[in-house]
């Protein structure tokens, strides 16, 4: 059993600012991410996916299968894209990274199944960098 | 407590079953396929577990554990054409996931006796591809 990272870029702009909270509130909890008309990262987000290794392939993972999976669930929708505006999921939901990863997971395990045939390979992890400073993990295993 | 240290070798590598078809090599390793082979700038990490000795505040001697490295990866891998010159990998094909588990068999014996046990091997094969492998036992459920 391997563990198969694979790593992808998007940029997006985003603001931070939630309807349930008043406009003050909003700048204090936010800051500068509250501004109002939004600024954008280079996002990386790392897909971890473990299973066993093919007897003859040597492949834990078709990789063809997983790059068009997140080219289609994950870079095409958010690649240069307002994330507020242009991403349903984020109408009455704040794109933080956490509701950003929680959104790429649900989005790759949405179609896993339907992209991998057979129980391998398992999603295991997403990692987002919202800079080099900034990142959160959504992990089976954590 | 872990520890990592890394290491880089250079090395080329064609991924090619000769079993299957052009097509299916194609299909299954996309350019890598290429029979000529290319090549990549592996990076290494290799973890180990322990607790630091209480004498010297080390968990493992970090010259040995370099020495270790050189000579079990880096001599025998680095500018070499892996299909080529480094066994198993004649028989073998070199992806990712194969490299890492070669890496890991030939360290496990160094670390069968001493108070740190192998932990983990990490094998960047470009910035935005690696694989990690722990041993047999890790993962299995």
């Amino acid at each position: 059993m391997v563990r198969l990272t694979r790593r992808y870029r998007f940029a997006a702009s985003h603001r931070l600012h939630s309807n349930h909270l008043s406009e003050r509130e909003n700048r204090e909890m936010y800051g500068k991410c509250n501004y109002p008309y939004g600024h954008g990262h280079d996002y990386v987000l790392e897909v971890a996916v473990r299973g066993p290794r093919d007897a003859e392939s040597g492949l834990a993972v078709d990789q063809r299968i997983l790059d068009r999976l997140v080219s289609e669930e994950v870079l095409g929708p958010l690649d240069h894209k307002n994330l507020n505006l242009d991403v349903p999921a984020f109408q009455d939901v704040v794109p933080t990274a956490e509701n950003l990863a929680a959104e790429v997971r649900r989005r790759l395990g949405d179609r896993w199944r339907e992209a991998f045939a057979g129980p391998w390979p398992v999603l295991e992890s997403i990692r987002i960098f919202e800079t080099k400073r900034n990142i959160v993990e959504l992990s089976n295993t954590l | 407590m872990l520890i990592t240290r890394r290491v880089e070798f250079s090395a080329s590598h064609v991924c090619r079953n000769p079993q299957f078809s052009e097509e299916r090599n194609r299909a299954l390793y996309g350019a890598a396929a290429n029979p000529r082979g290319h090549g990549h700038n592996y990076l290494v990490e290799v973890t180990l577990d322990g607790a630091p000795d209480p004498l010297t505040g080390m968990v493992y001697d970090l010259k040995r554990l370099k020495e270790v490295l050189t000579r079990e990866v880096v001599e025998p891998f680095d500018h070499r054409f892996l299909n080529h010159e480094v066994p198993p990998f004649d028989r073998v094909v070199p992806t990712t996931e194969n490299l890492a588990v070669e890496i890991w068999r030939r360290l496990a014996p160094h670390f069968q006796d001493e108070k740190v046990s192998l932990y983990g091997v990490r094998v960047y094969e470009t910035e935005d591809l690696y694989v990690d492998y722990r041993g047999e036992t890790a993962w299995s459920a």
